[in-house]
């Protein structure tokens, strides 16, 4: 069962968390984000969570990381400035397998740029930004109703592979209010259990996830940022066990990149092929929809790491792929890596989405 | 058939509240698909503030407004920077007690914020006359949607105060 609301993306990814289970958030509000957080501070305390306003983004993760090893599902919202501020404990929460999500409603970057404009401009900060090698999901909503799905699929996702997933919204998405079908119901996935007496980093499943060993449940458990070993205790001068430790944190994700991938595919048979994600999608199926022939391809992306770069095969006469992004072509560049035939970005900055008309001219355009 | 709704007036007024209004009465009383954005900052501060909305039979697929076939003007400056690119077929209902430019387009006066003020003794519901008379004049949604759609968004305690701001507009909007 559903029920019909004409909600905003941001109360809509809101209402998904509280959906999949969500009992902390820890936030700093930022434009455009902050009604996600303002609807966690409305409803979250009626429903027996914690809300708490953190004095930055800094501590605004360091407080999810720590709600989520007492075993709660866990939240933070933010947009650029204070994603960048979050890097740090992203990477914490990264090397100590946390499960915790993290949105980002993309405002016009770099620095505090455009508070109150769109933009998709922390594609490759959200996969690369903090040190050192890692792997984290992210994923792209284009509707309303993608930011409530979403969102419960990032918690899921998280508790799955024991790792950061990334709500990465855009204004354009976060602010709109449009019509969304609520379910009852939503799917919800567990942490893998842990077993009592073994040591608590320590996998010999194919997944390459360990069990979770919760605080307060009786197992004693060292959780560190440095290179540790299976039991959790510091080895960072041991260059083969540093060597495996993170090798398993990227696999355990890169592999189960075509479990999780998420995307549609249409017109397969198509020459010319858009590839989108987040708000641009919507202006692509617009200019599929008024296409007087079949005869555009559509690579509509929602899982954009790890990439599903087999979803670009699927396109077997494509002689061309032209990516719109309100970035200057960030996955762009990582599509160049997966296919043989030219790639074409189709940048926007400043903050407004790609209009019909600027797709279809560089859709007739040879270069 | 897609409908693109663009209102435009001072920070304060409501201006976005009336597009919130206006979709909600699309989606949830009149079962069609809406979307509704805004330019961000000014309203909180002064100055123009715009909202658009698009409602459409179909679901939506582009969401922003790219030509309004339906204008709401409520302050001087939101018509020079919103309005005074109105060209026919649309048409612009203008709060004539406010508004003293008159589009290339097809206008509507209404007189909202007068009328708010010497009938309602609150001009604080103008844009609530301006939404009653954009239904009566355009049928952009049906007015039960529309009553509908305000009752759930006004603050308790002046939903009779709204209601007859509603029927004002829906007045002053009947075309002759």
């Amino acid at each position: 069962m559903t029920r019909t609301e004409f909600w905003q993306g941001n109360t809509a990814c809101a209402e998904g968390a509280l959906a999949a289970g969500c009992n902390f958030f820890g936030g700093y509000p930022i434009t455009p984000s902050t009604e996600v957080a303002e609807h966690m501070a409305a409803k979250l305390p009626k429903k027996g969570g914690v809300f708490i306003q953190m004095e930055d983004e800094i501590a605004s993760m360091a407080s999810i990381i720590g709600a989520s090893w007492a075993g709660s599902r866990a939240m933070t919202a933010t947009s650029g400035p204070g994603f960048s501020l979050m890097m740090e404990n992203i990477g914490f929460a990264a090397m100590t397998e946390t499960p915790c999500v993290v949105v980002n409603v993309q405002r016009g970057g770099p620095s505090t740029g455009q508070p109150t404009m769109s933009a998709q401009g922390d594609m490759m900060q959200v996969r690369f930004g903090s040190h050192g090698d890692y792997a984290i999901i992210a994923l792209c909503p284009a509707t309303v109703q993608e930011m409530f799905e979403l969102t419960v699929k990032a918690f899921n996702l998280a508790d799955k592979y024991r790792v950061p997933v990334f709500l990465m919204a855009d204004e354009t998405v976060g602010h709109m209010r449009e019509k969304i079908l609520v379910p009852d119901k939503v799917e919800r996935v567990s942490r893998k259990p842990f077993v009592p007496g073994t040591p608590p980093f320590r996998t010999t499943d194919p997944d390459l996830v360990p069990g979770f060993p919760q605080f307060g449940t009786g197992q004693h458990v060292h959780v560190t940022g440095l290179t540790h070993d299976e039991r959790g205790y510091p080895a960072a001068t041991n260059p083969g066990l540093h060597m495996a430790l993170v090798k398993r944190l990227v696999d355990k994700i890169e592999n189960a990149r075509y479990e999780m991938a998420d995307y549609d595919i249409i017109n397969p048979d198509a020459e010319q092929v858009f590839v989108a994600y987040g708000g641009p999608v919507r202006t692509v199926q617009q200019v599929l929809h008024d296409s007087p022939n079949n005869d555009i391809g559509f690579l509509r992306i929602r899982t954009v790491w790890p990439f599903p770069e087999n979803a670009l095969a699927e396109f077997r006469n494509a002689r061309r792929f032209l990516i719109p992004e309100m970035n200057l072509g960030q996955i762009a560049r990582e599509i160049e890596r997966h296919v043989k035939v030219p790639v074409k970005s189709i940048p926007k900055l400043g903050g407004e989405l790609h209009t019909p008309a600027e797709l279809v001219a560089a859709l007739e355009a040879k270069q | 058939m897609r409908n693109e709704v663009r209102f435009s007036g001072f920070g304060g007024q409501g201006i976005i509240l009336s597009a919130v209004i206006l979709g909600r009465a699309a989606v949830m009383y009149d079962n069609k698909f809406a979307v509704q954005t805004q330019v961000y900052g000014p309203e909180a501060r002064g100055g123009a503030s715009m909202s658009q909305v698009v409602i459409d039979d179909a679901e939506i697929l582009y969401p922003k407004v790219a030509h309004p076939d339906i204008y709401i003007i409520m302050s001087q400056e939101g018509f020079e920077k919103y309005g005074a690119g109105a060209e026919d077929p649309a048409v612009m209902l203008v709060d004539s007690s406010l508004v003293h430019s008159r589009p290339k387009c097809r206008c509507i006066e209404i007189p909202a914020t007068q009328e708010a003020k010497q009938t309602l003794k609150k001009d604080i519901v103008a844009n609530i006359v301006m939404l009653g008379a954009l239904v009566a004049a355009t049928h952009v949604v049906s007015e039960e949607a529309l009553k509908k759609a305000i009752l759930d968004s006004v603050p308790k305690g002046t939903e009779e105060l709204n209601l007859k701001a509603m029927q004002l507009g829906l007045q002053l909007g009947k075309q002759p």
